[in-house]
């Protein structure tokens, strides 16, 4: 058996917070396959990204151990690269610049890195877009810059933390086949962050459903389905709905117990049982 | 009017690389700020004159000079090299106080938001300096700094310095921790995340700081001279700079003369706003780019 990408031991995260203390992530372990794409799902304010966080090396667990090929992690390395919900790309760097941007930084920008990056900015479809600033980028060019960006360094692990949410809902679906087709050819790790049930069902090999917080792993599903995978046919597809109805009722049952009993709370929740109920027949 | 001219001008500059305005908007504020001064010196003339024209004077406006009066006190003045150099010595004084407070400011600023330890020593000082106003410092500074000239640059550091400190400090605190973390997660050096990551994202903040601060420059020049009877010049007026000058006009009765000099600094201070200005698009190209 090989060694898995990725390894979490039994983490626990603790904020304080004024004298108090708030657990994120309590007893959380799960290992993420080489080469596969883990999608972690989990009800919003659950602690999802508090997790990639910790995995990323930008923060210390409180306790347990994180892994990475088999070696701890002791802060923050180009063999893990993030990208965030909302656009994080140097605003006075042009696309190319922020592209290149990594390999520059570490005195490592040979030719090779910069053929790399210019193929890598071909790929993405910004080579009309090179000299521009990223505020003169639609969205979607933003977030395909901030891959390019990312994948320039040749990670061992792709984190995505929500990447096409605040999207419009076409460009998002586009996005999502076309990442889902350039994971597929590079063969790499990649951990995937988000709240939608479709988006995750789409991109991923296995899915690790999450607690509310403070955050674990709830149930780990693996995802069986063939590729390439349409987003169009999945309305019509059995496995598919099976899949989405057994990850929606675990999120329910997550968010319900966040929303605790009674009150307004409940009300919504009862609806979204009866409109599920309703789905499903 | 020459200055009308020049308003326009300088308003479009501010945005480098916004997607072509069309032409019309800028030929459009150019009429309008014409208007604008044309309103203004109309009701002043209309008002300064009303002894004449209504039997007695208007409140307030009665008693002021006219502008065709400052108009005349401007023709004359415009020739004569005292005036220059009185406002070349303002301007030397604000561009020295200025450029002293962005050496000593912007550094410190970015220290205290870089270091907590050095900020928890510093923004007590700093925040209880803050509040004495730059012309209480005027005694102090002549008491201080061994000459007049070197009282009066003080004061108009001090003007200056808090803005700039404070804007940095803000702007510095402000950097988006993601755009950090990136830079970090890609293996870049320390030095390198300063230099690439946190200097870049406070230019805006310098900028917006300067602007600021060098209105502030001008008000307190003008004062300081007052106060301090205008420095090295002693009893000539061209010594003096602008806040003498107007003091002297005062003094000797000539009342357009001191409406030429508020006006003085009125473009002087628009003028060197304006160049900030332009110097802060061309420095945040990038930000000036959303369309």
């Amino acid at each position: 058996m090989t060694m898995p990408a990725i390894e979490l031991r039994a983490v626990d995260k603790t904020y304080a917070i004024g004298r108090k203390s708030r657990e994120v992530v309590q007893d959380c372990s799960f290992a993420v396959a080489d080469g596969s794409f883990t999608v972690v799902i989990g009800p919003s304010g659950a602690g999802k990204s508090t997790l990639m966080r910790l995995i990323a090396g930008f923060e210390r667990p409180s306790k347990g151990e994180i892994l990475v090929d088999g070696r701890p992690v002791k802060g923050p390395g180009p063999d893990r690269q993030v990208v965030f919900q909302e656009t994080a790309l140097f605003p006075w760097m042009t696309t190319r610049e922020n592209v290149a941007y990594g390999p520059k930084a570490r005195g490592d920008y040979t030719p090779d890195a910069r053929h790399l990056a210019a193929r890598l900015i071909e790929r993405v479809g910004l080579d009309q877009f090179q000299n521009k600033y990223p505020s003169q980028l639609s969205g979607g060019m933003q977030r395909r810059a901030e891959l390019a960006r990312a994948m320039v360094n040749r990670p061992r692990v792709m984190i995505l933390d929500e990447p096409f949410r605040g999207l419009d809902a076409m460009t998002k679906k586009l996005m999502l086949e076309y990442y889902s087709a350039l994971s597929r050819e590079s063969k790499r790790t990649n951990l995937f962050v988000t709240t939608d049930v479709d988006e995750a069902i789409f991109l991923a090999d296995r899915l690790l459903v999450m607690t509310h917080i403070p955050t674990r792993v709830r149930a780990a599903i693996d995802v069986d389905l063939p590729y390439p995978r349409q987003l169009a046919g999945f309305a019509s597809d059995d496995r598919a709905n099976d899949l989405k109805r057994q990850v929606l009722s675990l999120l329910h049952e997550e968010a319900a117990r966040s929303f605790g009993a009674g009150g307004v709370a409940a009300d919504f929740v009862a609806a979204y049982r009866s409109r599920m109920a309703e789905e499903s027949t | 009017m020459t200055t009308d001219v020049l308003v326009g001008a300088a308003g479009e500059t501010a945005r480098p690389i916004r997607r072509k305005a069309a032409p019309s908007a800028s030929a459009r504020a150019t009429r309008r700020a014409l208007v604008a001064y044309a309103v203004v010196l109309l009701v002043w003339q209309l008002g300064a004159t009303s002894r004449g024209w209504l039997g007695h004077p208007l409140p307030y406006l009665g008693n002021l000079p006219a502008p065709s009066a400052v108009l005349e006190a401007f023709r004359r003045l415009i020739v004569d090299p005292g005036y220059w150099q009185s406002g070349y010595a303002s301007f030397v004084r604000v561009l020295t106080g200025f450029g002293a407070a962005v050496v000593v400011g912007v550094p410190l600023g970015l220290v205290m938001a870089l270091n907590p330890r050095i900020r928890r020593v510093v923004f007590p000082v700093f925040e209880l300096l803050r509040p004495i106003p730059p012309l209480a410092w005027v005694p102090a500074a002549i008491i201080f700094w061994p000459t007049q000239e070197l009282s009066i640059d003080f004061v108009i550091f001090i003007g200056a310095f808090y803005t700039m400190v404070l804007n940095v400090l803000g702007g510095a605190d402000a950097v988006d921790v993601r755009l950090i973390q990136t830079a970090r997660s890609m293996g870049a050096s320390r030095w390198n995340v300063f230099s690439r990551v946190v200097l870049p994202a406070v230019i805006p903040s310098i900028v917006v700081g300067s602007q600021v601060a060098i209105g502030v420059t001008w008000e307190v020049v003008v004062a300081a001279e007052m106060i301090s009877g205008g420095g090295s010049g002693g009893g000539t007026s061209s010594g003096g700079g602008l806040g003498f000058f107007i003091w002297n006009s005062y003094v000797g009765g000539s009342y357009p003369q001191i409406v030429v000099g508020m006006i003085s600094i009125g473009i002087a201070g628009y003028f060197s706003s304006a160049a900030l200005r332009w110097t802060g698009g061309r420095l945040t190209r990038w930000a000036g780019a959303r369309s």
